[in-house]
């Protein structure tokens, strides 16, 4: 079992936990992830790790409460536990010998990003975060990321907060103004990797995407969450989750995590009666 | 005088029509009264040519000896001196093809009933029996198990026997292996691996879930950090091989090993289980081995009205049990035979809407002996179905290999090892099953999995 020893709600939608597993903490790297599963009939659901603490032995994760499974973990209190969280999956980041990069993380994909941008910040990389919300309400980690970076913009969609308009609107910008960018990195939903990438394509900067497939095990035996770049099959949770942008099929992995979109929705709302006749339940 | 039925005693089963619709399982065991005279069958051989095809060579003709004098006790010891997990290869070995194969009945006839019977003395001791395993004296020294299919579980159970201190390091979340995760419920009930596992903790084995090895420690740290004096890699063969047909990365196609990992280990065919699958309407299983069957039984049972075998080669030729061959037949299953997918189908909206197949025909015998099939020009045909599943075999996940130093494996990724002792190319780390020999089968994993027990007792003695 693995305990929760923190909670935050970042937004009314994001969540933050760190869980007590220590040889997780031992090993992680930025760019890797972790499967949890809650309990003996959950689902095995992959989420990044945001951070770790050696010492402490924890691992923290900062999930959106999309669906059943990061609902149910969203539920969890600091004392709680879950029965399964294994990790860390994946390969870590190449950071090559970068001397300059762009993180851009879109919505709770900063909480992804986050990790790149303090591992670069601390060997010394110049880093430009640009972090892109729908609106003021669902700002994250503005104030990590503030620390993580030598120059942060933050755009919203509506112009609520920061600037208004995209994160690729912004990244141009920079790179017409001059900025010399070794490499990009983005993370956030896929049309946001898929535009940044278009956008980075003409001047030829390099550019990495996280990506987030459906997946099961996570060590490279189902194949579900097998992805083309470069025209060729990868299995995102050991090849990857990084991904050169440019090469990269969004459209295919956009259609392929639809794969359960309709049983999803009918376990929401099956989760949802359960939920109330619960509630009602307790108001009886 | 021995009883000269030229069949088998039959096998109570649920009925086909009933059984297409639940997880239970089908072939119900035989009673004592079944075994006792299913077991009059054998002529108890001087030459015992039944135990050669064994590869674990289980005593045979003495086991059913007992059986017959109703000392299932006497033969169930006798059974487990050679084979770990009698239980599990009662109900899955491929019998037909190994020692029943070799039964002298079988020249006129049926064999006699070999696994069944192994399968009713394993089910009437865990029925009978609460005899605790005892916990032997620890001799001090620990052995660390990579994987906790049949090659591990043995390998563990041998040296717990030992006296060693034993920890088994499994990468998924629930012990057992293709047991749990790639067969299904209504073939070996997971209730028996479980017993196995519990079997196992009660002598002393520590089972660890949630590590992999290789990204959560290496082999390397198990044996300078963690103080293990010796590994034994049973981390089986399963990486997922796809055709490289156009449309694999539709919506609706499905490794077999994704398919049956979803219903087997995580349940998506009960609905208090969150993991989804797909719901469907026709499915097309493309391979002939028992991954196939299963992922097509597997299919039936959630509900699709039809589901097709495709396989590019003849029945003869097709790798899967004879028993399950035939119960998937009598389910409903449709075997297209000699058929080979070309591409798979888009509704236009990026999910599966049929499959392309082309005839083939066997030609000229090729270097292995093998006929192999040739596609028949202008022969494509396409298969309605929203679904496919990919059973064309599996081949050993690179992690462990490519994080340890020294570790040579051959051209297909399996590990190198001294035919001998099982040992691997580094000193102290041995390996078996599946990572050795891709894959294969329960009783081989098994048995490589208790030779290499041995090994590791005599390279730790010496040392
Ligand atoms: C390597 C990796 C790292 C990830 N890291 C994080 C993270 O740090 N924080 C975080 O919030 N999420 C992360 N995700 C995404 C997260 O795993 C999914 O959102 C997951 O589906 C949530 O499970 P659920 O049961 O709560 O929602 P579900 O009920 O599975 O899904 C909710 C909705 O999202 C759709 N969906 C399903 N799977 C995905 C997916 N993989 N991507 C997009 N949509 C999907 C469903 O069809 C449904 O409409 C990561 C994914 C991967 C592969
Ligand atoms: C669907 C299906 C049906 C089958 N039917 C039959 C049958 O009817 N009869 C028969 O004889 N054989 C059958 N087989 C084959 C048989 O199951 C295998 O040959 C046998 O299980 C191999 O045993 P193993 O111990 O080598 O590996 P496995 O059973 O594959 O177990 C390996 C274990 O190691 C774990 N592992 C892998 N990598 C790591 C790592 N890095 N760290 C920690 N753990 C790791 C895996 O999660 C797994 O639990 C079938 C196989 C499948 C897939
Ligand atoms: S272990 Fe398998 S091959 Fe050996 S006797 Fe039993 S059923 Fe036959
Ligand atoms: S070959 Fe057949 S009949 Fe002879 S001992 Fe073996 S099981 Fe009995
Ligand atoms: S999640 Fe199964 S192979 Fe990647």
């Amino acid at each position: 079992m693995f305990k929760i020893v923190n909670k935050k709600e970042l937004n009314s939608l994001v969540t933050l936990l760190e869980i007590e597993a220590p040889f997780v903490a031992k090993k992680a790297q930025a760019g890797q992830f972790i499967i949890f599963r809650i309990d003996e009939q959950g689902e095995r659901v992959p989420l990044t790790i945001a951070d770790y603490d050696r010492e402490k032995g924890t691992v923290t994760i900062i999930f959106q409460k999309a669906g059943l499974s990061t609902r149910l973990l969203g539920e969890k209190e600091i004392g709680d536990s879950i029965s399964d969280f294994v990790g860390p999956l994946g390969t870590p980041t190449d950071y090559e010998d970068f001397k300059k990069v762009a993180v851009i993380g879109g919505g709770v994909g900063c909480a992804i990003a986050y990790p790149q941008a303090k591992a670069l910040h601390n060997m010394g990389v110049e880093v430009d975060v640009i972090a892109g919300f729908r609106n003021k309400d669902i700002v994250i980690l503005e104030d990590e990321m503030k620390a993580a970076s030598t120059n942060y913009y933050l755009m919203t969609d509506d112009g609520s907060y920061g600037e208004k308009g995209f994160v690729t609107d912004k990244l141009k910008s920079l790179i017409e103004s001059g900025n010399q960018y070794d490499a990009v990195i983005a993370i956030g939903p896929i049309p946001m990797m898929k535009f940044v990438s278009l956008t980075t394509k003409p001047y030829g900067i390099k550019t990495i995407v996280s990506l987030n497939p459906i997946m099961i095990d996570g060590t490279g035996m189902c194949g579900g969450c097998r992805v083309t770049v470069g025209g060729k099959i990868k299995f995102a949770c050991v090849d990857g989750p990084d991904f050169d942008g440019h090469a990269v099929d969004f459209d295919e992995l956009m259609n392929r995590n639809s794969t359960y979109r309709q049983t999803e929705e009918e376990h929401a709302k099956t989760h949802q009666c359960r939920m109330d006749a619960m509630g009602k339940e307790l108001i009886k | 005088m021995p009883n000269m039925s030229l069949e088998k005693i039959k096998m109570p089963e649920q009925a086909p029509n009933v059984r297409n619709a639940n997880f239970k399982e089908v072939a119900m065991g035989y009673t004592k009264e079944m075994a006792m005279e299913e077991a009059t069958r054998c002529l108890n051989c001087k030459h015992k040519p039944c135990v050669s095809g064994c590869p674990v060579n289980v005593r045979i003709p003495e086991f059913i000896a007992e059986v017959a004098k109703g000392d299932f006790m006497a033969a169930y010891k006798i059974i487990t001196s050679t084979n770990a997990l009698p239980a599990v290869c009662g109900r899955v070995c491929p019998q037909e093809s190994q020692c029943e194969s070799k039964c002298v009945r079988a020249a006129k006839g049926e064999a006699v009933a070999i696994g069944r019977l192994e399968r009713f003395v394993a089910d009437w001791y865990m029925e009978n029996c609460e005899e605790k395993p005892e916990k032997p004296v620890s001799n001090g020294k620990k052995v660390a198990v990579v994987g906790s299919g049949p090659s591990g579980l043995a390998c563990a159970g041998d040296l717990a026997k030992l006296g060693y201190e034993v920890t088994i390091f499994e990468a998924f979340h629930t012990a057992g292996g293709v047991l749990v995760y790639g067969i299904p419920e209504f073939r070996l009930p997971k209730a028996i691996v479980k017993k196995e596992i519990d079997t196992l903790s009660a002598m002393g084995v520590t089972v660890m879930t949630n590590m992999v090895i290789g990204k959560v420690l290496s082999v390397d740290e198990l044996m300078n950090d963690m103080g293990f004096s010796a590994v034994f890699i049973g981390s089986g063969a399963g990486l997922p091989s796809f055709m490289g047909i156009p449309g694999e990365a539709l919506v609706g196609v499905y490794s077999a090993n994704e398919y049956l990992t979803r219903i087997n280990l995580m349940k998506a065919y009960i609905s208090d289980y969150d993991t989804p699958i797909k719901n469907s309407k026709a499915v097309a299983v493309v391979g002939g081995g028992n991954v196939a069957m299963d992922a097509a039984r597997c299919a039936k049972r959630l509900g699709a009205e039809k589901v097709y075998i495709v396989y590019r080669r003849s029945e003869k030729e097709m790798p899967a049990r004879l028993e399950e061959v035939h119960h998937a037949k009598e389910e409903g299953i449709e075997f297209h035979l000699l058929r080979n997918p070309v591409q798979i189908l888009s509704d236009g909206n990026g999910k599966v809407a049929g499959i392309e197949c082309q005839v083939m025909e066997l030609g000229e015998p090729d270097a292995s002996g093998r006929r192999s099939p040739v596609p028949v020009e202008g022969s494509n045909y396409v298969l309605d179905v929203d679904t496919v599943v990919m059973s064309i075999g599996t081949s050993p996940n690179p992690l462990i290999r490519s994080t340890t130093k020294g570790l040579e494996t051959n051209r297909k990724g399996c590990l190198v090892v001294n035919e001998e002792t099982n040992q691997t190319t580094r000193e102290g780390i041995y390996a078996g099953g599946d990572a050795v020999t891709g894959a294969a089968t329960v009783i081989l994993a098994m048995g490589a999995g208790k030779k290499a027990a041995a090994s590791i007792h005599e390279y730790l003695q010496q040392k």
